[in-house]
């Protein structure tokens, strides 16, 4: 067991998903913050509706996200002409469907209690609504910054979307969660356990370090 | 000037009922009234946060004002830097000097790079003072800016009124602290269940009041009609 952490694929399997869980938490984070904090602060028509939407999303099943993007990449499909089906680019893609509506909705939900404290204050200053977007962002960062977490730990604990749309191919879009399904039912436990425990360990110091950040900063800035 | 104020047949849901008045620059004026008398709402509308149900509110021209709230809400960043914020919402490119003036004014310039959140309640309405001070506001507007605070901390906040007063800034202040009225105000409007009852310089509202709800509300009975 004590050798399986010596072993350079199980590495490269580690390093990978990073790379991959990693790029959608950026794309995500790009997208789904500015669209939450939208919410949280513009008033439009069919704003509850897609408040309602975007929590459900939340609970989307990574198989069925998985799904779409398989059908939207592969060759007959409206993005077929990419090529990008069974690359690391497309399990990106279906991760960053995937966590896009939780980082919006957690987003909405920081900055609209925000707001609700802020809001008074900060157009009796006249700030336009944009202005005081970002400056709720920036107020909130620390509780963002646990919104983005969340998005990381679910893309890389999925494996139902990264296994349609990666193929988990050996040595190309092999992950740990794709890994570890492979070998368990292969019945090669070491090399799954040890991605198991790498895998939760990960999961452990995110959360940690996050909680260690806002505490820090609770104390600091009030 | 951006003043007079005038509101015409200006009402809030049944908050306030239908008003008509003109706020002119000079006299400090101190807005009393009972809880629930439509204090703050009538001060929130003057300031342009509600929009009234019916009737007109219209100043004289474009010109700065601002507003002191009960519980001042901090931006999570230094004192200084909220002062810096407000001043760059307003347009003001170099707002640091300025910033860190309107900070010794109201006696914080040791605090400056304090986070403004951990600051004390009465030194967070001093730091809200002090983000009205940078801007020179022709109207201040003050809703209960001491209703929360001890006495010590009650009269600084007081002191740094004055000086807006001095300074040429039209205070509009709500309080039902007759103490407090005494002390700053030039002429009281008596608010009653959404009405305007007086309208008279502060020593003859306080000697002479011309309705029995007000001599009632001066004598500490609460004027449930």
């Amino acid at each position: 067991m004590k050798d399986i952490f010596l072993d350079l694929r199980l590495w490269e399997i580690v390093a990978l998903s990073l790379q991959v869980s990693l790029s959608a938490v950026v794309l995500a984070t790009a997208l789904g913050l500015p669209l939450g904090a939208a919410v949280a602060v513009g008033r439009f028509p069919g704003r509850h509706a897609l408040i309602v939407l975007l929590n459900a999303l939340m609970g989307l099943p990574p198989v069925v996200v998985g799904l779409v993007v398989y059908l939207l990449l592969s060759r007959a499909g409206p993005l077929g002409e990419l090529g990008l089906l069974f690359t690391p680019a497309a399990m990106v893609v279906a991760q960053t469907v995937l966590i896009t509506p939780i980082i919006a909705a957690l987003t909405r939900q920081a900055i609209e209690d925000a707001w609700r404290e802020y809001e008074e204050q900060l157009r009796s200053l006249g700030a336009s609504r944009m202005s005081a977007a970002l400056t709720l962002v920036w107020d909130t960062r620390f509780s963002l910054l646990t919104a983005v977490l969340a998005g990381l730990g679910r893309a890389s604990a999925e494996v139902g979307a990264v296994m349609i749309v990666g193929g988990n191919i050996d040595g190309v879009t092999r992950v740990m969660t794709t890994t570890i399904a492979l070998e368990t039912s292969k019945g090669d436990l070491p090399l799954a356990l040890g991605l198991g425990v790498v895998l939760i360990a990960m999961v452990l110091v995110i959360n940690a370090a996050a909680m260690v950040i806002k505490e820090a900063a609770q104390r600091r800035y009030g | 000037m951006i003043l007079p104020l005038r509101l015409e047949a200006v009402s809030f849901l049944d908050v306030i009922k239908p008003l008509s008045l003109e706020l002119a620059a000079g006299p400090s004026t101190i807005i009393l009234g009972a809880n629930g008398a439509g204090k703050s709402v009538l001060m929130r509308l003057m300031h342009g946060l509600l929009p009234p149900s019916a009737g007109t509110i219209t100043w004289s021209s474009n010109g700065r004002q601002a507003m002191v709230f009960q519980r001042p809400v901090m931006l999570r960043r230094s004192a200084l830097d909220n002062v810096i914020y407000a001043l760059r919402v307003a347009g003001v490119a170099a707002a640091e000097r300025p910033a860190m003036d309107a900070l010794k004014e109201v006696g914080l310039a040791e605090l400056a790079h304090r986070p403004a959140r951990v600051l004390s309640g009465g030194e967070q309405q001093r730091l809200a003072l002090a983000r009205a001070w940078a801007l020179h506001p022709e109207v201040l507007f003050l809703d209960e800016p001491t209703a929360s605070l001890d006495p010590s901390a009650a009269r600084e906040i007081e002191n740094i009124i004055r000086a807006f007063d001095a300074a040429g800034t039209k205070i509009v202040m709500a309080t039902h602290n007759l103490g407090q009225a005494r002390r700053l105000a030039d002429e009281v409007i008596y608010l009653h269940q959404g009405r305007v009852l007086e309208r008279t310089p502060v020593a003859e509202f306080f000697s002479k009041p011309a309705t029995a709800e007000a001599a009632a509300f001066i004598k500490g009975e609460l004027p449930w009609a």
